[in-house]
């Protein structure tokens, strides 16, 4: 639960985004993130993130689940409760097939799901700061880690000359926390300002 | 545009080829007649079926090209603008590769050949419940009526496909005649796919090749056939599109575009695993006499490693190589896979066909890669000469634009 100081610049459109994003980052400024109203393709490429390794845990939470369902079922069937079948042998694999492909696709999307949430640190009841409500509607906003010696001014100048339409400083958390919008925070009402 | 090159020209080299692989073709039909062709009956149904195969197979995944164009045009799928003319001129094939299966298919039938199509004997389809009841559909007229219709509808359709295409190489498509294109196109498209679905996804393997088994049915053999034959059309369109890059043309087509067809070969490698498993595994779980006939001398007989040598090929190599980003994108990869599902599919339908008129012994030999050669041949020969026939880019194109900046 720490507070930081940021600067934020709106853009109204991907046009002036883009040519900004790359201004802002040859300036030395530090990007915290760019909030968007959709996904914006190539955006994260030109903030420098390196690719997700998403599918990488994907692949190994699906063969997890193959491992799961072929060494459940084939020690069920021919060691621990071996069932007669139709005359099928025990160690039947046609058969399970399905089921072991249903298990990699279930651990596989499960899995991934909860990582994503992990990475992305959303949760029921876990809250983070909204920069700008209008983020979620039309304005691409992008946040700006200062320092101690980032001049916020300074910051929020060259960002007008980027193209921002609107510019602010906020000392905001930059985590997440436990709570609810509803009972502690009215989520689009005015933000203190802090020059 | 200037400095697009817009123009294919065959180079002497890959004519060279073309010519050389169609005269071993011929040279083995020919050797192939003297030695099989004239012997005795079973001898005479390998011959004729070697043929059959070969020429079922390039007629179905040249006409897939055409499939895979209707189909995206009907998604309103703009990122083919770029390379639709190597599809455009795949599709080509269709009349020319459609002609020579009707004209083995129906000599085929027309002479009665029961040790091939065993319902073409007359005495012994009166003598069968099974054939008798099957005989509104399995007797000769419909099967030639059908399938000269299929035929000529597939190269019609894909005719005036490939005509109102060229309309985007003249005049300038803006505004309402732009939208007046994309209808027509739209239009079209949708007749070619609705007479697909009527026939490649669903009678036409129906009539040629699962009537084989005369007494055998599945209903998944349509759909694994069209899987089949699709894929390995997507990947015959890979191929000519790596050609055509190395080569410096389709400039406009990027990795992007190669990415997309090799998820293409990725997808419907699997889709057709997907099928292949559901017919199998039903088959395996019920156990009948009359459904297993068809599995016994595949799996347990003497196709046994053709059979699981098609699994490996069509289904853990696309898997393995493919399932990579990176490995879509790779040129020499892409070109390996696609060479390999164009085989691999080959062999699908080696032992669907050869696998019902020859049970006993694989015939797999010199004749059916002469065969081949004669097909391979005569693709290259008939697409690299459809492809400089026309501009390789559709200038006035509506998509074309949503085609160059494509990006995934």
């Amino acid at each position: 639960m720490s507070k930081k100081k940021f600067v934020v610049g709106c853009f109204d459109t991907e046009d002036t985004l883009f040519p900004a994003v790359k201004k802002v980052r040859t300036a030395g400024y530090k990007i915290q993130d760019v909030y968007t109203p959709f996904a914006v393709h190539g955006l994260d490429g030109a903030l420098g993130m390196r690719e997700t390794s998403l599918h990488t845990a994907g692949f190994i939470y699906g063969i997890t689940g193959t491992t799961t369902a072929i060494s459940c079922i084939s020690w069920i069937f021919t060691k621990d409760w071996p069932l007669d079948i139709g005359g099928k042998p025990h160690f039947a694999l046609p058969a399970w097939i399905p089921i072991m492909f249903e298990l990699t696709v279930l651990f596989a999307a499960v899995g991934m799901v909860l990582t994503f949430c992990y990475i992305c640190q959303i949760a029921p009841f876990v809250k983070k700061h909204h920069f700008h409500p209008r983020a979620t509607d039309d304005l691409f906003v992008m946040v700006i880690e200062c320092t101690d010696k980032t001049n916020t001014q300074e910051a929020e100048a060259f960002l007008q000359s980027a193209g921002a339409i609107e510019t602010k400083t906020e000392i905001a958390e930059e985590g997440w926390w436990i709570g609810r919008y509803d009972r502690d925070e009215v989520p689009f009402g005015e933000k203190i300002a802090v020059a | 545009m200037a400095s697009i090159k817009e123009q294919f020209v065959v180079p002497g080299k890959m004519k060279t080829w073309a010519y050389a692989l169609i005269g071993v073709g011929v040279l083995s039909f020919f050797i192939g007649l003297f030695t099989k062709g004239m012997g005795t009956e079973e001898e005479k149904a390998i011959f004729l079926g070697t043929i059959m195969y070969n020429t079922i197979y390039w007629t179905l995944i040249c006409n897939a090209s055409m499939f895979f164009l209707c189909a995206t045009t009907m998604a309103w799928a703009g990122w083919p603008a770029a390379f639709r003319r190597i599809p455009e001129a795949i599709s080509v094939m269709v009349p020319i590769f459609g002609s020579i299966t009707l004209a083995v298919l129906l000599y085929v039938v027309f002479t009665h050949n029961h040790h091939i199509y065993h319902w073409t004997n007359d005495a012994a389809v009166a003598a069968d419940p099974v054939l008798k009841g099957k005989s509104g559909f399995l007797n000769v007229k419909f099967f030639t009526i059908w399938s000269l219709l299929a035929v000529g509808l597939w190269s019609f359709f894909g005719y005036r496909m490939r005509q109102l295409s060229s309309a985007a190489d003249d005049a300038a498509l803006g505004g309402m005649t732009g939208a007046e294109f994309i209808r027509k196109n739209t239009f079209r498209a949708a007749t070619f796919l609705v007479w697909f679905a009527l026939t490649v996804g669903s009678t036409i393997h129906w009539l040629w090749t699962m009537s084989l088994d005369a007494h055998w049915y599945s209903t998944m053999y349509s759909w694994y056939n069209f899987a089949s034959t699709f894929v390995s059309g997507m990947a015959l369109i890979a191929l000519w599109l790596i050609y055509m890059k190395n080569k410096g043309y389709m400039e406009y087509a990027t990795d992007e575009h190669l990415h997309d067809v090799a998820k293409f070969m990725f997808a419907f490698s699997i889709f057709w695993t997907y099928l292949w498993f559901s017919q199998y595994m039903l088959i395996w779980y019920s156990n009948q006499p009359e459904e297993t006939i068809y599995f016994k001398h595949r799996v347990q007989g003497a196709y046994k490693g053709i059979f699981f040598l098609n699994l490996i090929i069509n289904f853990v190599c696309p898997v393995i190589i493919l399932m990579k980003r990176s490995s879509k994108r790779n040129y020499t990869l892409v070109t390996f896979m696609a060479v390999l599902i164009v085989f691999g599919h080959w062999i699908d339908y080696y032992q669907e066909v050869m696998g019902s008129i020859s049970k006993e012994h694989v015939t797999l030999g010199w004749f059916d890669f002469g065969i081949l050669s004669f097909f391979v041949g005569a693709m290259i020969f008939g697409v690299s000469k459809a492809l400089a026939s026309k501009p390789l880019v559709p200038k006035h194109h509506p998509f074309l634009k949503e085609s160059i900046i494509h990006h995934t």
